[in-house]
């Protein structure tokens, strides 16, 4: 039991150490100033209904839950890591994942926009990735579209009975991938093309996002699922209190 | 060695593969960031656009930014690993109170 742990614990660090220091390069969200002003606007405002049910759905569950402020604490800091490792991808770019997945499958499809927002705002305050003009798109596509797919996918695996742990990877593979669907849909609607108009441009930039990101998505959905087996070990009583293991049957090796 | 540890290591060096097969085969790429090809898909698509915003603050160059893209993996990790550590620790503590 204790090497096990003690392996896990290793195996993690190892796997993020390399990522964590290899060379920056620019990737993914939406550039500043790269959507005209009526864009960001409408995309702020679509965001602020979604920023209050998180923010509420997490003071209940806090509320509720007093213990599961150490799971937020580490979904939270989950989609800080994540975020920050850009991963070379087979189309010759990089991209990072979005990490906001696993916070909507323990949280609810709500809880991860506030999260998601803070991530956002030090990176586009401090890091010059993504924007202060753009943080409503951006904020709507990895805070909020990602993370109710994600939700959306689990709640839907846990229906069919499908093993958590799978059911974990399917959800946030899935909800980064959408992520950035969802961005390119943004672009596309905001630069239509000459020929071909709006679809044309969202089919050129899901080339480039979506694409670049399909084997992201398989990393940050195997990555949960490692998380996960480690917080199924020490963290039983929170997940159940959380609801994790309502519905399908419960994961133990 | 548990069934469970095996798994985390095969998932483990998964992604690792995930991450290096690219960089092995595609040898005439500098893996610039995606949103940098996005920028340029733009120009393509309607070459009079100039971004009206500019960012509040840029790095002055690719080591400040790594710096701090480093700074920000590093906060994650170590809350992450905080509370797992955490975690572990209370897990046994239960278990040997139990006995």
């Amino acid at each position: 039991m204790k090497t096990k742990q003690k392996k896990i614990i290793f195996s993690l660090t190892l796997l993020l150490l390399p990522l964590v220091c290899s060379p920056t390069v620019n990737a993914m969200h939406i550039m500043e100033g790269y959507l005209a002003p009526k864009y960001c606007i409408a995309w702020g405002v679509l965001c602020v209904p979604f920023l209050i049910a998180g923010f509420l759905s997490i003071k209940k569950t806090l509320a509720e839950h007093r213990k599961a402020l150490m799971i937020l604490a580490m979904a939270g800091a989950y989609a800080f890591v994540l975020s920050s490792l850009k991963i070379p991808s087979v189309t010759g770019s990089s991209s990072h994942p979005t990490g906001t997945g696993l916070g909507a499958v323990l949280f609810g499809p709500f809880a991860m926009s506030v999260i998601g927002i803070i991530v956002l705002l030090f990176q586009a305050i401090l890091l010059a990735h993504g924007g202060l003009t753009t943080l409503g798109a951006n904020t709507f596509s990895m805070a909020i579209a990602g993370p109710l797919l994600s939700y959306g996918i689990f709640k839907l695996c846990e229906k069919l009975k499908v093993n958590k742990l799978v059911a974990v990877f399917l959800a946030t593979a899935l909800g980064d991938l959408f992520t950035y669907v969802i961005t390119s849909i943004q672009l596309g609607i905001a630069h239509p093309s000459e020929v071909g108009g709006i679809g044309a441009s969202i089919g050129k930039f899901i080339g480039i996002f979506a694409i670049t990101q399909i084997p992201l998505a398989i990393i940050e959905g195997i990555v949960s699922v490692v998380v996960m087996i480690g917080l199924e070990s020490y963290a039983k009583s929170e997940l159940t209190d959380l609801g994790y293991f309502k519905g399908g049957a419960i994961h133990v090796k | 060695m548990s069934s469970k540890a095996k798994t985390v290591i095969i998932l483990l060096l998964v992604c690792v593969l995930i991450a290096v097969v690219p960089l092995a085969f595609i040898k005439d790429s500098e893996f610039g960031g995606s949103d940098g090809a996005a920028e340029e898909a733009i120009t393509e698509i309607d070459p009079t656009y100039e971004a009206w915003a500019d960012p509040v603050l840029e790095p002055p160059g690719g080591e400040t930014e790594s710096l701090l893209f480093c700074l920000q993996a590093a906060l994650g990790a170590g809350v992450f690993g905080y509370c797992f550590g955490m975690l572990r620790e209370r897990s046994k503590y239960q278990k040997s109170n139990a006995n």
